[in-house]
């Protein structure tokens, strides 16, 4: 505990500074308004339920994109490492597809399906599919020969390996490869409602931004980044747990 | 077959032969046939009616776009300003991100005081903080290389940090065994050896600076491929919007590449034998 505080008091540090700043008036509060102002919004905000309806939708359009591609990223990138033909036909899509800025995706689902849940989920779906799909490959390519051939000695068939020993190989990879997917989801999630969007957090932050209430849209900037920030931290520790049988 | 694939490597200096063109062939069709793909089924699909042309313009009518753009000059002068704007925000991360992470190493009060800003920040969506960004500094490339400077130095920083605390102990300890001053130490030594981690952080970086520099014209508007693609839609002009499509993915992947091949570049010397993984 003590130890924490003392690895965090430049945070700390850092939000004093900002709630002193504030208070002295040596920046104007409309561009910085005080933290306990920001801190009162929030709660004025939780209280109505503003916060937790847009909240919902933003989690429910992130949780949908990123689960429909972790199970699609995953399996292609296994796929594609296991037979050589999936290979040689998706490896050059996914290298040019993967470099490509995602962001510039958002407009086009937008046209495909409109203003709603429908278009962010695509997004997400597609920006976080090939992240999964590269680490799933990698892992699932570097699995032992020693461990296959063994595998393939002791009479395990084609399906049977791939789940015992090529998907248990992968995992290392394809779990960092998630885990940027994570990263990238909130990226998208944020920026696709900010610029189109008339639910979520990304949306409530541009409304609040463009009527002037700036102690509100601090706190859902701040809420967005926290929930960012605590999904990676739950994500690893659930990444150590499911890696912890390889010590 | 079934199994995993190692990737064939042909060692074996041939002559020229027949067989060996033909070969040769079949490996680049069978390179750029799913490409062809792609472009076949985009181009059939958009032409066979099933979907309007809004939803998606045949390929030709893009390209057409395209090529329009080109000749009008507006491709250059938007391509320019997103690259110029993503560059600069890139090049501000990585001397920034790379001097965050040396001064970490070396002094404890910098420790201090980045380590928990970065363990907290790197995973934070900072896009959430463009509307303030704005609100301080306006809606021109200010705010918008800000922005991008501040998605891109995380990956910077953390890199340079493991790659600096992975340097070997028998390095350093030769280098000051035979009179390396901490100067010399850090330049010659310390540097060289993180490298190849300091480069896979900016190769994580380069590709967050594009996406962040699109997604900032695209909320601010104005020129820049991100911007006139917003333009474009909102114009229900599709036809922009896949051409802006094409137009930065395009950008992204030469950048991308571009990168990789400094990266072979800077580190003939090193043993890595294959490539980063993403290419």
């Amino acid at each position: 505990m003590i130890a924490a505080l003392i690895r965090y008091s430049p945070l700390l540090l850092l939000a004093l500074l900002w709630e002193a700043a504030a208070r002295l008036h040596l920046v104007s509060s409309l561009a910085l308004p005080p933290l306990s102002d920001v801190a009162a919004a929030w709660f004025e905000m939780m209280r109505s339920g503003e916060l937790i309806a847009n909240g919902a939708s933003s989690m429910w359009r992130a949780g949908a994109g990123l689960f429909l591609s972790i199970i699609i990223g995953a399996v292609l990138g296994i796929v594609m490492a296991w037979w050589r033909p999936v290979n040689i036909l998706l490896s050059p899509l996914v290298e040019i597809f993967y470099p490509m800025p995602k962001s510039a995706l958002i407009p086009v689902t937008v046209i495909w399906l409109g203003f709603g849940d429908g278009s962010k989920i695509l997004l997400i779906f597609l920006g976080c599919m090939l992240p999964v799909t590269l680490g799933a490959f990698n892992g699932a390519r570097s699995s032992d020969q020693a461990l296959v051939w063994s595998a393939r000695s002791m009479g395990a068939n084609k399906l049977r390996m791939l789940w015992d020993v090529v998907v248990p190989s992968a995992m290392p990879e394809l779990l960092n490869g998630i885990r940027t997917a994570l990263a990238l989801s909130f990226i998208l999630l944020v920026s696709s409602e900010l610029i189109v969007s008339r639910q979520g957090f990304g949306y409530l932050i541009g409304f609040l931004g463009a009527n002037g209430s700036y102690e509100a849209m601090f706190a859902v900037v701040l809420t967005v980044a926290f929930l960012g920030f605590v999904a990676d931290r739950i994500y690893l520790l659930i990444m150590r747990r499911a890696l912890q049988w390889r010590e | 077959m079934a199994g995993i694939d190692t990737p064939a490597v042909e060692l074996r200096a041939e002559p020229w032969s027949a067989g060996r063109t033909a070969r040769a062939i079949v490996r680049f069709v069978m390179r750029v046939i799913s490409i062809v793909l792609l472009v076949a089924a985009w181009e059939i699909l958009a032409r066979s009616g099933t979907v309007t042309p809004f939803v998606l313009p045949s390929l030709s009518s893009v390209l057409a776009r395209i090529w329009n753009d080109l000749i009008a000059g507006d491709l250059l002068i938007n391509a320019g300003l997103t690259l110029y704007r993503a560059l600069v925000g890139f090049l501000i991360a990585a001397v920034g991100g790379i001097a965050i992470g040396m001064a970490m190493s070396r002094s404890r009060l910098a420790n201090w005081f980045f380590d928990p800003i970065i363990s907290v920040g790197f995973p934070m969506p900072k896009i959430a903080f463009l509307p303030i960004v704005i609100l301080w500094l306006g809606l021109y490339d200010v705010s918008k290389i800000s922005m991008i400077v501040v998605d891109a130095i995380f990956p910077v920083v953390a890199a340079t940090l493991i790659g600096i605390q992975g340097v070997e102990r028998e390095l350093i300890w030769s280098a000051r065994n035979m009179g390396a001053q901490n100067r010399e130490l850090l330049w010659q030594i310390i540097l060289p050896a993180a490298l190849p981690q300091i480069m896979t952080g900016l190769q994580v970086a380069l590709p967050i600076a594009l996406i962040v520099a699109v997604v900032t014209e695209m909320l601010m508007g104005g020129y820049g491929l991100g911007g006139a693609m917003i333009t474009a839609s909102g114009f229900a002009d599709s036809r922009g919007v896949f051409a802006g499509i094409v137009e930065i993915a395009f950008v992204g992947y030469c950048l991308v590449k571009a990168m990789s091949m400094l990266r072979r570049r800077l580190l003939i010397w090193h043993q890595e034998a294959q490539d980063p993984t993403t290419a």
